[in-house]
C-alpha cells in the first residue's frame, strides 16, 4: 500500500481495496519498523486512528476530498492543536501548541490522516538535519549520510515510505535540498502562496511552506490543499488558486529553458554536471529550447542571505524568553538571568550562532554596512531573475553541489555547511517558486534537478516536472530495504 | 574583519543569550569567518540601489478593527512555565 501514489490511494479507498484505518495501521507499523531513521519527533498514533475512522465514515457517505483518509505527516514547525510542536528545539520540547497552523487546518478539513510530526533542523536552521535537539535523521539511501535539511525528516520519511507525503518549509533551500538528497519531489512555492500562520518563524521575508511528495502529480494534489489566501497571514497574497493537476499533461513544445552560466561553472562537480546535462537533454527531446543566460549577481547570494536570514532570525527568536511558553531555566536570580539562561540553555549551537550574527548585523554602527547592503544586493539578485525570466520561461540548474554528504562531515564548519545552499538561496531572496525533482544517481545517492519559474507559476513548474517523470523513472526508485 | 572575545560577549549580552565561557573562542572564530564571507558584498557598488525588504514589494494589508479571536487565556496560560491567577510569574523586578 505504501508504494501507491496519492491518486492510487484515493482510488483504493473508494473501491474498497483497503480502508483508511487499514492504510493508517500499515504506515504506523512501518514507522515502528524503521524507527532507527529518526524521521519522526512525535508519532500521533491515537489521533491518526481517530482521523482514519472519521475519514472512512466520510468516504462511505460519498463526501471525500482528494486527501480524505490518506496518511501524511507534518514538519514539526507547523503548530498542531494540543500536540507537541517542538521545531526541533529543546526550547519548545514542552510546547503543546494552543492552535492549528492554517496549513494544518486545511489538511484537517480535507480529511487527511495525521501520522505525526517530522524531525527537522532546530528552528529550520541547518542543511543536514544534524542541528535537531532530537538527533540526526538518517538518509534511507545510505544511513551514514544526511537527508539534507532543514526538512530532513520530511525528505527521509517520504523516501522510505513512512508517510505517503509530507509538508516542508523552505527559507534557503530547506524543501528542495532534502528532496534532492532523498530522491523525492519538493516544491517551494512563490512567497505568499501558502499561509505562514502557525508556521514557526525563522526569517519571515524568506520562509515558505510547500509539499514534499513522491512525484509532481502528488505534489500538485498537496499544493492544491495548502495554497490560498489567508487573512491571518499579513503577507499572504490574495490571488485565486489554479487547478494544479489540470495542466500536468500540457506539451512542453516551445518551452524556453534558461541555463545560467554561473550555475554551470567549473565549480560544479563533473558527475553532477553530467547528470544535469542528461536531464536537460530529455527536455530537448520533449521540445524545449535551451538558452544560456547570465545572472552576474548570483555569486553574492550567500553573503547577502547570511546577513538577512540571521537578522530576521535574531528578531523573531527574541520571543523565546522563558516567560510565557517554552523552556525556562531553573532558579533564575533576576529577570536578566531568566532571559539569558533560558535562551542559553534552550537554544543549540547553530541557532545561537545565527542569533549572534543577526544581532551584530543589526547593531548600531553595523546596520548600514551589513543589513542595508545585503538588502540592496537582494534587489540586484531579484532583478537578475526578473530580467532572465523575460527571456526564458524557466531556469534550470543543480539543487546541491554534491549528493548527500556524510553525517558529521560538515557540522563542525558552519561556512562549509552554508556553502551547500549555494544553488537554492537566491530563489528565496527573490521570492520565486522552484522545485527539485529526482534526476539520477551518483554512487547510489540521488541527484536533484532544480526548476525555477516566474512568480505564481507553480502550475507550469509542476507540468514541466510531470512531463519529465513521464519519460524517466528516477522518481519511482525506492531505497533498498524500504520496498 | 575579525571579532574579539570581548565583542562576542557584548553581542551575546545585546541578544540576552547565555553562552558558555569555554565556547566563546569557537563563536569568535566562527563569526569572524562568517564576517569574512560578508566582505565579498563590498565588491559590488550599490550606491543607487533601493534596499529590498520583502519579495512582493507590497504595502502592509489593513483589516477592519473587529474582534477576530476568541478569549483563549486559560489555554495560553496553561503552557506557561509559571503562572498564577491569570498572571505570568517572573523573578521580582522592583525591590
Amino acid at each position: 500500500m505504501h508504494t501507491k501514489s496519492l491518486t492510487e490511494l484515493a482510488q483504493g479507498l473508494r473501491s474498497g481495496e483497503f480502508s483508511s484505518v487499514e492504510l493508517t495501521q500499515h504506515f504506523l507499523k512501518r514507522i515502528k519498523q524503521y524507527h532507527d531513521l529518526n524521521t519522526y519527533i512525535t508519532v500521533t498514533e491515537e489521533i491518526a486512528l481517530q482521523n482514519a475512522i472519521a475519514a472512512d465514515a466520510r468516504l462511505a457517505s460519498g463526501q471525500g476530498a482528494a486527501l480524505t483518509g490518506i496518511p501524511m505527516a507534518q514538519k514539526d514547525i507547523f503548530c498542531t492543536l494540543d500536540i507537541k510542536t517542538s521545531c526541533g528545539s529543546k526550547m519548545l520540547d514542552n510546547f503543546i501548541a494552543p492552535y492549528n497552523a492554517t496549513v494544518v487546518e486545511k489538511f484537517n478539513q480535507a480529511g487527511a490522516v495525521l501520522l505525526g510530526k517530522l524531525n527537522m533542523d532546530e528552528f529550520a536552521m541547518g542543511s543536514s538535519n544534524e542541528t535537531s535537539y532530537y538527533g540526526a535523521v538518517k538518509n534511507p539511501w545510505n544511513i551514514n549520510t544526511v537527508p539534507g535539511g532543514s526538512s530532513g525528516g520530511s525528505g527521509a520519511a517520504v523516501a522510505s515510505r513512512l508517510a505517503s507525503c509530507a509538508t516542508g518549509t523552505d527559507t534557503g533551500g530547506s524543501i528542495r535540498q532534502p528532496a534532492a538528497h532523498c530522491g523525492i519531489t519538493g516544491l517551494k512555492p512563490t512567497y505568499g502562496r501558502v499561509s505562514r500562520y502557525g508556521m514557526i518563524a525563522y526569517a519571515s521575508s524568506l520562509d515558505q511552506g510547500g509539499p514534499m511528495a513522491r512525484s509532481a502529480e502528488d505534489a500538485a494534489i498537496l499544493l492544491q490543499t495548502m495554497a490560498g489566501f489567508d487573512p491571518k497571514d499579513s503577507t499572504s497574497v490574495d490571488l485565486s488558486v489554479p487547478n494544479y493537476s489540470a495542466g500536468l499533461n500540457n506539451s512542453l513544445a516551445g518551452l524556453k529553458i534558461g541555463l545560467p552560466k554561473e550555475f554551470f561553472s567549473n565549480d560544479l562537480n563533473s558527475d553532477m554536471a553530467a547528470k544535469l546535462e542528461t536531464a536537460i537533454n530529455e527536455y530537448r527531446k520533449l521540445g524545449a529550447e535551451i538558452i544560456e543566460i547570465s545572472m552576474p549577481n548570483l555569486r553574492l547570494a550567500i553573503p547577502a542571505y547570511y546577513v538577512i536570514a540571521p537578522a530576521e532570525c535574531s528578531a523573531n527568536l527574541s520571543r523565546f524568553d522563558g516567560v510565557r511558553f517554552g523552556y525556562r531555566c531553573k532558579n533564575p536570580v533576576d529577570l536578566t538571568d531568566l532571559y539569558t539562561r533560558s535562551r542559553g540553555e534552550g537554544f543549540g549551537k547553530e541557532v545561537k550562532r545565527r542569533i549572534l550574527m543577526g544581532t551584530y548585523a543589526l547593531s548600531t554602527g553595523y546596520y548600514d554596512a551589513y543589513y542595508v547592503k545585503a538588502q540592496k544586493i537582494r534587489r540586484l539578485i531579484s532583478d537578475d531573475f526578473k530580467n532572465a525570466l523575460t527571456e526564458v520561461d524557466v531556469i534550470m540548474g543543480p539543487v546541491t553541489p554534491t549528493p548527500a554528504f556524510g553525517i558529521g562531515e560538515k557540522i563542525a564548519d558552519p561556512i562549509e555547511m552554508y556553502l551547500s545552499d549555494i544553488y537554492t538561496i537566491a530563489i528565496n531572496l527573490a521570492g520565486l517558486p522552484a522545485l527539485s525533482i529526482p534526476a539520477g544517481f551518483i554512487n547510489d545517492l540521488p541527484v536533484g534537478l532544480q526548476i525555477i519559474g516566474n512568480y505564481f507559476t507553480e502550475d507550469r513548474l509542476l507540468n514541466i516536472a510531470h512531463q519529465y517523470q513521464q519519460v524517466t523513472d528516477w522518481h519511482q526508485h525506492t531505497p533498498k530495504g524500504f520496498e | 574583519m575579525s571579532l574579539t572575545a570581548n565583542d562576542v560577549t557584548q553581542i551575546a549580552h545585546l541578544a540576552r543569550l547565555g553562552i558558555d565561557k569555554q565556547d566563546i573562542d569557537s563563536y569568535t572564530k566562527d563569526l569572524s569567518g562568517i564576517l569574512d564571507l560578508m566582505t565579498q558584498m563590498s565588491e559590488l557598488n550599490t550606491d543607487n540601489v533601493d534596499p529590498m525588504a520583502h519579495p512582493m514589494d507590497q504595502a502592509q494589508r489593513l483589516r477592519t478593527d473587529s474582534i477576530s479571536e476568541h478569549n483563549n487565556r486559560d489555554k495560553f496560560m496553561s503552557i506557561a512555565p509559571q503562572a498564577e491567577a491569570g498572571l505570568y510569574l517572573v523573578p521580582k523586578v522592583i525591590e
